[in-house]
């Protein structure tokens, strides 16, 4: 038990879409354990954005339970979701989602202050995780003069600042071109290598490729949960 | 969030939208210039009307004895003009009674005066002030003299032809000439020029040189005066408690001698500087009663006008909103960035405001007699109205801001 990060239970998930009622989850369990690396696949309406949204606790579910590094967070209040997303997850979006005034080192630091880190100590771990994701030289440039590769290092560089129990990744390489798609990936599996959990949300088979575990939605449901030998990126 | 934080980025955000900025601030800036002018205006006009109108008209700690009162700026109606024509002149008797019975210390003069026409040098004026009075007329108008001296008692008893002129009837009679111990005829009479009174510049665009004054008793009298009667007695009083004590004997004094009835009216003026301000102390109490009136409409309109600002600015960052909050903002952090950045756009507007007023009180005071001062209490009230009307105006805005849901912020475009 102590090693589960994400567990879920009979999850499911209702919007109202006018006077219709759309069912987006239909009941999914799932159980992902510490450095884990899990791909969640499907077509688009399968359930995977919703997922996505649930997994990031930017939503609640409608039914079920889902637990985060041992923490109910189902049922959490709104101020509270905002303090398990702030320390227990990493986002990166497909599109980039820095702030645009802001310096990468701005951008890496804006967790750390939602924290109430202190300056000093803020720049010290946003220049670190900067460096980690081979930014060091990148610091003070603003979003527009980064490739589109570099924005997404640094989206993950500030994913990772905080040191979350889960990095969740939504179409990381989905505005990327194919070299800096591998190049990304290459920071995914070294993060992975370090240790870091990673659930990837993606239809991009190449992407699911790298991870060690793919589920794939349908329809609201699991459709299958598969652990595959995982490929090294060449 | 802390605050440094908060207001920094909004500094940013501002400075990144310079324009747009300037346009929302300007609500605020306007009001606040405005209260910080218009208070040291204000004030550099009472002042002005204290140290030169009254103190250089009527005199430091000074009052006169009056027919009628000379300094009047309310409403004079018919029925009051009549029933001062009807009142008894102030007659040599009054003067003598009052120096007499007064118990407070003072120095007095008689007073009449005219406007006459003047010949000297080969030159002619028409139309100058000539006023005969005691010795201690000097003592009361405390005149710097830029040459000669005044008349001294001796020659005031004597009633001597000797007449100390002010520097513009030096100017226009005696160009380039020493006009001591010159020869004058005031009004066809001749006098012998003993001194002249420094330049005392304008009042209200008229010229305070273009006089002549002479000893009371001297030939000029029976011109300036009606036999048996002056036009004024002046009183000076060492201090201003003993000038009020003078004043209220000096009512007394001339109740008495006039004979009046506790019913009556006084049939008689006192004229003190500050009654002479009565009439701009209405205005101004009035300018200060609208001063507020007027900033707190420029302020709502700036109010407004941030809100608006806020507004757009929290559509156009919904985005930058839902990446924040994905990021662990709370509510409250995003209610406080907004808050905060509503109330530093309108603080740096009522800053530059505050610049502004007061280079306008230093444009007003460089170019015109007004000695305007700016309040160190309306730089209070501005800067804390500036915080105070973007707070209030970010309220709104902040709070739509703080309630989307991270979902459709970070969807949006």
């Amino acid at each position: 038990m102590t090693d589960v990060v994400i567990q879920i239970v009979d999850l499911t998930r209702e919007y109202l879409m006018g006077a219709e009622r759309v069912q987006a989850l239909r009941g999914v369990s799932l159980e992902i354990r510490r450095n884990e690396y899990v791909a969640i696949m499907g077509p688009s309406g399968s359930g995977k954005s919703t997922m996505m949204n649930l997994l990031g606790c930017l939503d609640t579910p409608s039914t079920g339970e889902y637990w985060l590094n041992g923490q109910e967070v189902s049922r959490m209040p709104d101020d509270a979701l905002a303090r398990v997303r702030n320390k227990e997850i990493g986002f990166v979006f497909q599109t980039f989602n820095l702030l645009p005034r802001a310096s990468a080192l701005q951008n890496v630091e804006l967790p750390l202050v939602y924290a109430g880190v202190s300056a000093r100590e803020r720049r010290d771990r946003s220049r670190h995780a900067l460096e980690r994701v081979g930014l060091g030289n990148r610091m003070d440039h603003r979003p527009n003069e980064l490739s589109g590769g570099q924005r997404q290092r640094v989206a993950i560089a500030r994913a990772l600042v905080n040191e979350p129990s889960i990095l969740l990744a939504d179409e990381p390489t989905g505005n990327l071109d194919s070299a800096t798609s591998a190049d990304v990936m290459r920071v995914f599996d070294l993060l992975h290598r370090q240790g870091q959990t990673i659930v990837v949300v993606t239809h991009e088979g190449d992407i699911a490729a790298h991870a060690e575990r793919v589920v794939t939605l349908r329809d609201g449901r699991i459709a299958s949960d598969a652990r595959q030998e995982k490929i090294q990126a060449a | 969030m802390p605050l440094v934080e908060a207001v920094r980025m909004a500094l940013t955000t501002l400075w990144t939208q310079k324009l747009k900025s300037f346009f929302s601030l300007l609500g605020v800036l306007i009001g606040v210039t405005f209260l910080i002018a218009v208070v040291s205006i204000v004030q550099g006009m009472n002042v002005y009307m204290e140290d030169e109108f009254a103190n250089r008209l009527v005199g430091l700690n000074t009052f006169q004895v009056r027919r009628m009162p000379n300094f009047n700026m309310g409403n004079i109606t018919d029925e009051m003009w009549r029933e001062w024509l009807r009142r008894p002149r102030i007659n040599y008797g009054d003067a003598s009674f009052i120096q007499a019975k007064l118990e407070t210390p003072a120095v007095f003069s008689r007073s009449c005066d005219d406007r006459t026409q003047i010949v000297a040098n080969g030159k002619s004026a028409r139309d100058i002030r000539v006023e005969v009075v005691d010795p201690g007329y000097f003592t009361i108008k405390n005149y710097d003299f830029s040459a000669g001296r005044p008349f001294t008692p001796q020659e005031a008893r004597a009633g001597l032809p000797v007449a100390v002129i002010g520097a513009d009837v030096e100017e226009k009679m005696f160009p380039g000439i020493d006009p001591i111990g010159k020869s004058i005829a005031i009004g066809g009479l001749p006098y012998r020029v003993i001194g002249v009174v420094a330049k005392q510049g304008t009042l209200f665009g008229l010229s305070l040189d273009a006089f002549i004054v002479a000893p009371f008793d001297s030939p000029l009298k029976r011109i300036a005066c009606r036999l048996g009667y002056m036009d004024e007695f002046h009183v000076q009083a060492p201090t201003v408690a003993q000038m009020n004590e003078a004043v209220a004997q000096t009512e007394g004094l001339m109740r008495i001698r006039r004979q009046l009835r506790p019913a009556q009216d006084n049939n008689f003026a006192i004229q003190t500087a500050e009654g002479a301000l009565s009439g701009w102390k209405k205005i101004s109490a009035v300018l200060f009663a609208a001063l507020p009136g007027l900033v707190a409409i420029s302020l709502v309109v700036g109010g407004i006008v941030i809100m608006n600002i806020m507004l757009m600015a929290v559509s156009e960052r919904t985005r930058e909103i839902g990446i924040r909050k994905a990021l662990g903002a709370k509510r409250r952090d995003i209610l406080a960035q907004f808050v905060i950045e509503s109330a530093t756009i309108s603080t740096v507007g009522a800053a530059i405001g505050i610049v502004l007023g007061i280079l306008l009180a230093f444009i007003v005071k460089a170019t015109t007699p007004l000695p305007a001062a700016v309040a160190p209490w309306s730089i209070g009230v501005g800067v804390f109205l500036g915080i105070f009307v973007g707070m209030v105006a970010g309220v709104y805005p902040a709070s739509r801001a703080s309630k989307l849901d991270p979902i459709t912020a970070l969807r949006a475009e």
